[in-house]
């Protein structure tokens, strides 16, 4: 074997050993630190979720029930969304649906909206968005209390022509400068509402296929 | 002594990674928006400097030029990877807000630079001390950009210390003035570029006021660096 050869098969051996010495390490930390994440990211779900749906409401766990659905129109993503139904006693008392408002200033603004038995609305919150600072991120709940407007509104409050920003005719304030942002969230939970009206009937069955272990 | 002196103050002051040498700008831009989010990048790009110039220095004799800067890679996006991971488990939402920012620490030029300029000719002890000093000046500079862009665009101090303090971090915000209507150009990334080319002036005219009374004695005894990479 030439002396070069020799070099660069040296050269190959190391930097075989440092990428497996870098993946143990990476592997290592990952083994320490998967349960605590995946706790992580699931209380800060039921976070959110707890605070749309009071637990005088559900009796069951939230995420434990949580289902894929996919309806591109009503959701604005190809990709199925969550949906969060809240039982007690056997009887759906609403659902927690988390779309997409594709048409955000900044890309897609993901939400989740929490529709009571009767369709009126618990809450909307932002869960994740790319809004410009100060301006389109007032949808935030940490910036502004923006999104509470939602809350008691439903499909015939206000009629459907007033689901809306108010520089659209509509009764939803927009923001100083930032029209686009509210508008998106206004028409995805407008969307929502729509399709739930639509489903509320299969959604109310649809408990039956989650496991329910009450009493 | 002496010697690790100099290297504290280079890294403080004459060749602050962002102030002087101007690297890592990306997450120094983008995340220099509140106090706290420079703090938490900070402390995660000096933890990721000191561990990488200490594993560097470690093996420095072992690898040979040619693969030297893929095997530094390798190291840098290890322990970043590992810190991204130790952070999404113990500091959650601080975690969220930072980020992408975090794997971009991989590719923060001032890592790979120390690792290139210092760590691969110095001892471990030194190197260590490099990566501390380095990544001190770092968050300095962080903070301070952040201390002027959150006070101006916002109005406030340690807004969100939670995040990082836990409950007790709560009444560490201060409110500098109250009901501001708040100044968006500050915030926004126009607002990092005006104020990091401001402090950067800043430090110039202190320098140039610090030399003046002595300009006779020009002493070189710091070591010179070319700008790495």
């Amino acid at each position: 074997m030439s002396a070069e050869k020799k070099s660069i098969l040296k050269a190959g051996l190391i930097l075989g050993l440092f990428s497996f010495v870098g993946l143990g390490l990476v592997s290592y930390t990952h083994q320490m630190t998967y349960e605590k994440i995946a706790e992580n990211e699931r209380l800060f779900i039921i976070k959110n979720l707890r605070e749309l749906v009071p637990d005088e409401l559900h009796d069951n766990d939230l995420l434990e029930s949580s289902r894929q659905i996919s309806d591109a129109n009503a959701f604005g993503t190809d990709t199925p969304v969550t949906i969060y139904p809240a039982i007690k006693s056997g009887t759906l008392t609403a659902v927690i649906l988390s779309p997409t408002a594709p048409d955000g200033y900044n890309g897609s603004i993901k939400l989740l909206v929490a529709i009571s038995r009767i369709g009126k609305l618990l809450g909307v919150r932002v869960v994740s968005h790319h809004e410009t600072p100060g301006l389109g991120d007032a949808v935030d709940t940490n910036k502004s209390d923006w999104v509470y407007a939602f809350n008691g509104h439903s499909l015939s409050d206000p009629s459907p022509k007033y689901w809306r920003v108010k520089r659209d005719g509509g009764i939803f304030d927009q923001f100083t400068g930032a029209t686009i942002t509210p508008r998106a969230v206004v028409k995805a939970v407008f969307n929502t509402l729509t399709y739930y009206q639509k489903h509320k009937g299969a959604l109310a069955l649809g408990k039956e296929h989650t496991k329910q272990s009450d009493e | 002594m002496n010697n690790y002196l100099n290297i504290i103050k280079n890294g403080l002051w004459t060749n602050n990674q962002a102030f002087v040498a101007l690297l890592g700008l990306c997450p120094l831009l983008a995340v220099s928006n509140t106090v706290v989010n420079g703090l938490g990048l900070g402390a995660a790009t000096m933890i990721t400097l000191i561990l990488s110039n200490a594993i560097v220095s470690l093996i420095r004799n072992l690898v040979g030029s040619e693969i030297r800067l893929p095997v530094f890679v390798l190291i840098i996006a290890s322990v970043v990877t590992s810190i991204e991971l130790i952070m999404n488990a113990y500091f959650h939402e601080l975690f969220m807000i930072l980020g992408i920012f975090i794997p971009l620490i991989v590719t923060n030029c001032a890592i790979i630079g120390r690792a290139e300029a210092f760590a691969s000719k110095n001892p471990v002890a030194p190197s260590v001390v490099d990566g501390f000093a380095m990544g001190l000046g770092f968050t300095a500079a962080l903070v301070v950009l952040g201390t002027i862009r959150e006070a101006l665009g916002s109005g406030t101090l340690f807004a969100n210390a939670h995040l990082m303090f836990g409950e007790a971090g709560k009444d560490l915000t201060i409110f500098l003035i109250d009901d501001y209507g708040g100044f968006l150009l500050a915030i926004l990334p126009p607002g990092a570029f005006i104020g990091l080319g401001l402090l950067i002036a800043l430090k110039n005219v202190i320098d140039k006021r610090l030399a003046q009374p002595n300009t006779q004695v020009v002493e070189l005894n710091i070591q010179t660096e070319k700008a790495p990479l």
